[in-house]
């Protein structure tokens, strides 16, 4: 069943993740000329451009789609644009693979830019108890705090160790070195962890990600097309989930303050879920696996998508990490674009971003980073109001 | 006693306060903060709620602290008045879910521990308004 499904990656292309303080067009226009000039692909044979919201940036960022494919200069084509939070662009890339699945469109252009404001994320003013993300505010709770409950859950279960924590970023920081799309390069050891100040305990400054400015896009197409331009072995996308989670949550997440009581129903997992469902449409298993790229929003939180991806059972992932094995050059390397870590959170890019990596990855163009013999890659982010995406490529 | 943060989420019983949710009369779930609308149990459609006070008393699932002063609408101090609190997730059994919240003055995350016994108390945040909080429960 998933050959049918499976679509053609026949380009890619991002815009380098920083603060670059310019308008987030730039940026779309930037990457999606990359991916285009990547795919052999003219912008005016594009029939589809599946844009990626930002909510950040007004009106154009709202209609993301239209706004870049104006600022590529109308064709013509068809137009759309999903907003998702942290999987945005994994339903941009969604909702191309459908119209080109359905026959609607044989090409079509994905792409997410994001421009990201100054300082803290605040809510918005005003006396309101009955929106979740003020009361948590009210009462002390902030962004970290979710991660670090998380984090400090695995040490006591599992006994992770602050040190393990540490190494996620040394690794992931090595391996973003060579990438020329990152904002972070630059090597770290376990002293300058350390010595970073602790934001909440247990997770410091050095291991909770930024939000930066970046841009992503892909160009997709039935296979028939890739065939018909000489592109018949270009990797593909062999599944998309973008389930939602299932009643009762078992964690509780940003904003809430409190989980669904799971007296009706079992207590479920959403970030084991995503993964799940790509793994049945892909018609693969974990064991299949050669190389992941993970949302890392805090280090810690790499380790449980290694657990949700099935890379190892519960509680060994940072058995995983010790023994070098999600590093590259290991048997399961994990986050090679150097993940979160080194680009920071451009929220409707980063998705994108995690499918250009793996698609370096299939083809053999990673450089420095490139994981021996990648044949299966699988992404996974999860964003807020139950928004997240698992996507998994073939080469 | 002084007013609460929030108006209705949680009794002022200065001794043993409750944090007030609602149950579906349905299907049982609870929920906090309180919902009176539609119940979420995807095979329950029932529209129907009773007000219930939560346990008071749980088990510590994990916790935190806040190193840094919280943004607005915490109430704010002055920057160097500022002191750090831990921050509990306490796992109700009766209700099956887990709540957040702050852990009363002077304890700090070394004084706890996953699966303490933890218990409901109320103290005034920087504003003087109530707050509920989490104490651990000391076996005598």
């Amino acid at each position: 069943m998933s050959t049918n499904k499976d679509i053609a990656i026949l380009g890619v292309g991002m815009h380098p993740w920083g603060k670059w303080g310019k308008n987030f067009v730039e940026y779309g226009v930037v990457a999606a000329r990359a991916a285009l000039k990547d795919a052999g692909v003219n912008w005016r044979d594009i029939q589809f451009v599946s844009g990626a919201a930002t909510i950040r940036n007004g009106y154009p960022g709202q209609v993301a789609g239209a706004t870049f494919a104006q600022a590529l200069g109308w064709q013509g084509a068809q137009v759309n644009t999903s907003y998702a939070a942290c999987a945005s662009g994994s339903q941009a890339l969604a909702a191309a693979r459908s119209k080109i699945l359905s026959g609607e469109c044989e090409v079509a252009l994905v792409i997410g830019a994001d421009t990201t404001p100054k300082g803290f994320l605040k809510p918005q003013p005003g006396d309101r108890p009955d929106d979740p993300d003020w009361v948590r505010f009210r009462i002390g709770i902030t962004n970290p705090t979710y991660f670090a409950l998380y984090a400090r859950r695995r040490i006591e279960l599992y006994g992770d160790t602050l040190g393990d924590f540490a190494a996620v970023k040394i690794k992931n920081a090595k391996h973003g070195l060579s990438n020329v799309n990152a904002r972070y390069r630059k090597a770290f050891t376990a002293a300058e962890v350390a010595a970073s100040p602790m934001v909440a305990d247990p997770l410091r400054l050095m291991d909770i990600c930024a939000t930066s400015d970046g841009a992503a896009a892909i160009i997709v197409s039935s296979r028939e097309y890739a065939k018909r331009i000489g592109r018949a072995k270009a990797p593909r996308i062999a599944a998309i989930s973008t389930v939602t989670p299932t009643f009762a949550s078992a964690l509780v997440e940003m904003p809430d303050i409190a989980t669904d009581s799971a007296v009706a129903a079992p207590a479920q997992s959403f970030r084991a879920a995503l993964p799940k469902k790509a793994y049945e449409e892909a018609g693969i298993g974990p064991k299949d696996v050669s190389v992941a790229e993970v949302y890392d929003l805090s280090t810690a939180l790499e380790l449980d998508w290694i657990e949700d991806l099935q890379l190892c059972a519960r509680g060994e992932a940072a058995g995983l990490l010790r023994e070098g094995a999600t590093a590259v050059g290991g048997r399961i390397p994990v986050n090679p674009s150097g993940g979160l870590a080194c680009f920071g959170e451009a929220v409707p890019a980063q998705a994108l971003a995690q499918v250009c990596e793996l698609t370096w990855q299939l083809r053999g163009e990673a450089g420095e980073r490139q994981v021996a013999n990648a044949k299966v890659g699988i992404t996974a982010n999860q964003g807020l109001f139950g928004h997240g995406s698992s996507v998994i490529l073939k080469a | 006693m002084n007013a609460p943060v929030l108006e209705g989420w949680f009794t002022l019983d200065a001794d043993k306060p409750h944090l007030l949710g609602t149950r579906c009369t349905a299907c049982g779930t609870y929920y906090f903060p309180k919902l009176k609308t539609f119940c979420r149990n995807p095979d329950c459609a029932s529209e129907t709620f009773e007000d219930v006070p939560l346990s008071r008393s749980g088990k510590l699932w994990s916790f935190t602290n806040a190193a840094y002063q919280p943004p607005e609408p915490y109430a704010q101090v002055d920057k160097d008045a500022f002191q750090p609190f831990a921050i509990a997730a306490v796992e109700l059994e009766k209700e099956k879910m887990i709540v957040l919240g702050q852990v009363v003055a002077g304890i700090g995350v070394e004084s706890l521990k996953a699966g303490m016994a933890m218990e409901l108390k109320l103290e005034p945040l920087a504003d003087g308004k109530l707050t509920w909080k989490w104490k651990p429960v000391v076996s005598r």
